[in-house]
């Protein structure tokens, strides 16, 4: 058990270094002048090189490169070019937008698709299935912006209950904070649903399959106490993998819905940092975002061990980074199904 | 006795209920595309930030008005020495600014060298390059001496980047913006709103709005539910798309549609061949139809132009017939270059909907003349550095939104790349001309020799699209400079 979380947090550590060189880098290459963008078509090739200058763009690349890192390390994000502040200020307003709507959005998600797997894997085949995964294909090909927009006509323009966007702030109180992340929370929660529902469904219905549940029904078990108590339990480990990619797509990929209910998160900071050539916002900000999933990575890693009681009971079964047992297996498969049900639907975006 | 009390009370409390029902409304919230990256005019070209400060919460020696004309700003008088070197300008008194400091001339000392200085990170330097000298002559009065006499100094001084700060303050105003305007930073939630809130010890006219909240609406598709939810009552300009129609028809809302100064062109790289042909140059202004450029870039909206000059402004001489539509036209012109079987080219578009619609309409008109256009989509960023900067592209569409900019034909390695001695005599001859007709005459001939030579194909003025609740009343309808003054801006029921 030690060997494998040492394991996994020196794999975790090597990762985070390659990433900062790999964003670094990208963004060198990017073209475009970050100084000639803030003084506009005006400015003399002079003033530019006086902004690039003071802006200490002008110094070699390694050295730019060894200053950002070692700030990082020091947990010195740097200031914005553009915004003129500390990178960490614009993080701290920004995440606490993105991080409770990333929240929200994940538990609606898990709350509605769990049952809804439960649902149609005791009723495999039949119309509630049918019906069920019908929807749950529905959620994954409908764009979460145009359902985003839905929403809005609905619940703010006709019936006037939330706000068509924006965000007030904590300080104006939580309900009213909270009720602006309603709808972005809602069309965000839903395509992940759906994606959640169908991997629930599946995995459960592999469990299902097994001889141990046959000997459980056979001992006189009721199906209830089977279904929730020995089978959905078993059925976890893919879907918290699941949950585990998620929240990472949830927390870095919500530029869409935060340009459509114009709230000020971290997804919304990134993309406007890029066209605005803010290179030390985004180069930062990127490398906060692997920190989280490398970080969400180990704590589902970790979680694993909380689920199948094997892990934690004999610490020498570990093989390949992963939990002994049926775990890789169904992980892979999992994940399969995760990638390519949201590349269809982004194929559709 | 205690009936009468009664009935007096109630009488009393109606009274206060219906006079507070009739009070009109005293905030606003006004809703803006790009958010500006920091709220210093004199630091930064993005025009989002003149957007939300200018007039608002900085003020200049004069200020440029709705219709483009220069008014008394800071300055309430001025005087022009016989040679037309010297501008004596005469300053209010009692002005404040907002952290509490008196205004006074070494305010506008200060600023004017500030933004003239070598290191001057100034966006607009060039309209300060003339000053040889600011002297606080006392606290009221203020000496600006120049190099020559300039014709459109006072105009100039009326920008958004001439706006005066004081010296404690100068360094600070990107976060906190100290002005002397009628509203003052309230709060700046950035990705989110910047609130303005009505500055009490203004020294003029004071503002009818008690708050102004600019928040930022990013995406076109959000703007019109923002709307229609009545969480946002304005658009000074709305990215308001398809959705124009369904907000005409509404009595809810006003839809004004007004001039900028942007000139929207399709930019051509003059040294590049074949385009460092004039027969080239005029076989692609043949070949473009504006009108349906008009109708697919800016829903119909633009007013064509055939100069790089705003038919909006004083000077203006309609050119748009030129080189009429005429494709058999088009084709004798690139006969006469040589070039009857066609050529192939790029262009290169940003990203913003007129250059991405009206690139791909100029493609398919172009194609009739057997010019083969490759689309090459770019970033603002991209476009600075490619085409802007290192001149490395053939055409590309974009809107040049500075007012008064037709002098940028003849400088000096702008990405044009365009060299005509004969124009850069007359903008030389109109930058020190004072007198009112001789400079509309230059504005004339400098236009028509723009229209002739076609340094560029000129398309359509960009138009603002002002949306905004029914009830409200004094917003802009051009702008003459991008700015949502709002000092004038207030309810009525």
């Amino acid at each position: 058990m030690t060997a494998y979380l040492l394991k996994r947090i020196i794999i975790a550590a090597l990762t985070l270094v390659l990433a900062s060189i790999v964003v670094f880098a990208v963004m060198e290459i990017l073209p475009g002048d970050p100084a000639r963008l803030m003084l506009g078509l005006n400015a003399s090739a002079d003033q530019v090189e006086v902004l690039r200058n003071q802006m200490g763009l002008n110094a070699p690349l390694v050295l730019r490169y060894l200053h950002w890192a070692g700030g990082l390390l020091s947990l010195d994000f740097g200031r914005s070019y553009t915004y003129s502040v500390p990178v960490i200020d614009l993080v701290r307003e920004r995440v606490v937008v993105s991080l409770p709507l990333a929240l929200i959005a994940l538990a609606l998600s898990t709350i509605i698709a769990i049952p809804v797997g439960v649902f149609s894997a005791s009723r495999q085949g039949r119309a509630g299935d049918t019906l069920a995964m019908g929807a749950a294909q529905l959620g994954v090909a409908v764009p979460n912006f145009w359902f985003a927009l839905i929403l809005i006509y609905l619940f703010a323009v006709w019936l006037r209950l939330v706000p068509a966007g924006g965000f007030p702030g904590w300080s104006a109180g939580i309900w009213t904070a909270l009720k602006s992340l309603f709808l972005p929370a809602i069309a965000l929660a839903l395509p992940q649903a759906a994606i959640l529902g169908r991997v629930a469904r599946s995995a459960l219905i592999e469990v299902l399959n097994e001889d141990y549940i046959r000997t459980a029904r056979a001992k006189g078990l009721p199906y209830r106490t089977v279904l929730w108590r020995h089978a959905l339990r078993n059925a976890m480990i893919p879907v918290l993998t699941i949950l585990g990619l998620q929240f990472a797509f949830l927390l870095a990929g919500t530029i869409i819905i935060e340009n459509v209910f114009y709230l000020p998160g971290l997804g919304r900071l990134i993309f406007q940092a890029i066209t605005q050539r803010d290179l030390i916002v985004v180069e930062s900000i990127v490398m906060l975002l692997v920190a989280a999933v490398i970080l969400i990575n180990l704590i589902v890693d970790f979680s694993y061990a909380i689920v199948d009681p094997r892990l934690r009971a004999i610490p020498g079964k570990v093989r390949s980074g992963f939990p002994s047992g049926i775990a890789p297996k169904q992980i892979l498969r999992a994940v399969q199904r995760f990638r390519e049900t949201r590349n269809r639907s982004r194929g559709r975006q | 006795m205690k009936l009468w009390k009664t009935i007096l009370a109630a009488a009393v409390l109606s009274l206060a209920a219906a006079m507070s029902a009739f009070a009109a409304r005293t905030d606003l919230t006004l809703g803006i595309v790009l958010e500006p990256p920091h709220l210093d005019p004199t630091a930064g070209a993005a025009a989002a930030i003149g957007e939300v400060t200018y007039a608002n919460v900085f003020e200049g020696l004069t200020r440029i008005d709705d219709n483009g004309q220069v008014q008394p700003g800071l300055a309430e008088s001025w005087a022009v020495s016989d040679d037309g070197k010297v501008y004596t300008f005469k300053l209010h008194s009692g002005v404040k600014f907002h952290d509490g400091s008196a205004f006074s001339a070494d305010d506008v000392k200060f600023s004017l060298d500030r933004a003239r200085a070598k290191d001057s990170l100034n966006p607009q330097k060039q309209l300060f390059a003339h000053i040889t000298d600011v002297t606080a002559v006392d606290p009221a009065t203020v000496k600006v001496s120049l190099d020559g006499p300039q014709g459109s100094f006072l105009y100039d001084m009326g920008q958004v980047a001439a706006v005066i700060v004081a010296k404690g303050s100068a360094d600070g105003n990107k976060d906190k913006p100290i002005g002397t305007g009628p509203f003052k930073l309230d709060h700046w939630a950035k990705g989110s709103e910047i609130t303005l809130v009505k500055n009490p010890e203004y020294w003029g006219t004071p503002a009818a709005l008690d708050k102004a909240t600019f928040r930022i609406v990013p995406d076109a598709a959000a703007a019109v539910p923002a709307l229609l939810s009545g969480d946002i009552q304005a658009f000074a300009n709305m990215p308001a798309q398809d959705a124009l129609e369904q907000l005409q028809s509404d009595p809810r809302f006003s839809v004004v549609i007004g001039s900028t100064e942007g000139e929207t062109i399709l930019s051509i790289n003059n040294k590049k061949p074949p385009f460092d042909k004039l027969a080239v140059r005029q076989a692609l202004a043949s070949a473009i139809d504006r009108s349906s450029i008009i109708a697919a870039a800016s829903n119909g909206l633009g007013k064509p132009i055939g100069s790089h000059f705003s038919p909006a402004d004083a000077g203006y001489v309609d050119l748009t017939g030129v080189y009429p539509h005429d494709i058999a036209k088009a084709k004798e012109y690139l006969k006469q270059a040589g070039l009857e079987n066609g050529f192939s080219a790029t262009i290169k578009l940003p990203p913003v909907p007129y250059a991405r619609d009206g690139g791909q309409v100029i493609q398919s008109q172009l194609k009739d003349i057997g010019v083969n256009l490759q689309i090459i989509p770019v970033e603002w960023a991209e476009w600075l550095s490619q085409v802007f900067t290192n001149k490395d592209y053939d055409l590309t569409i974009v809107s040049h939104v500075e007012p008064n900019d037709i002098d940028i034909y003849s400088r000096p390695g702008y990405y044009f790349q365009y060299d005509n001695p004969k124009f850069n005599d007359v903008i030389k001859e109109l930058g020190t001309t004072v007198d009112k007709d001789k400079r509309l005459e230059l504005l004339g001939e400098a236009q028509r020799i723009l229209a002739h030579d076609v340094p560029a194909v000129y398309l359509f003025e960009l138009p603002k699209i002002g949306v905004w609740d029914a009830k409200l009343q004094g917003m802009w309808t051009n702008w003459p400079i991008e700015a949502d003054d709002l000092t004038k801006v207030k309810w009525t029921d």
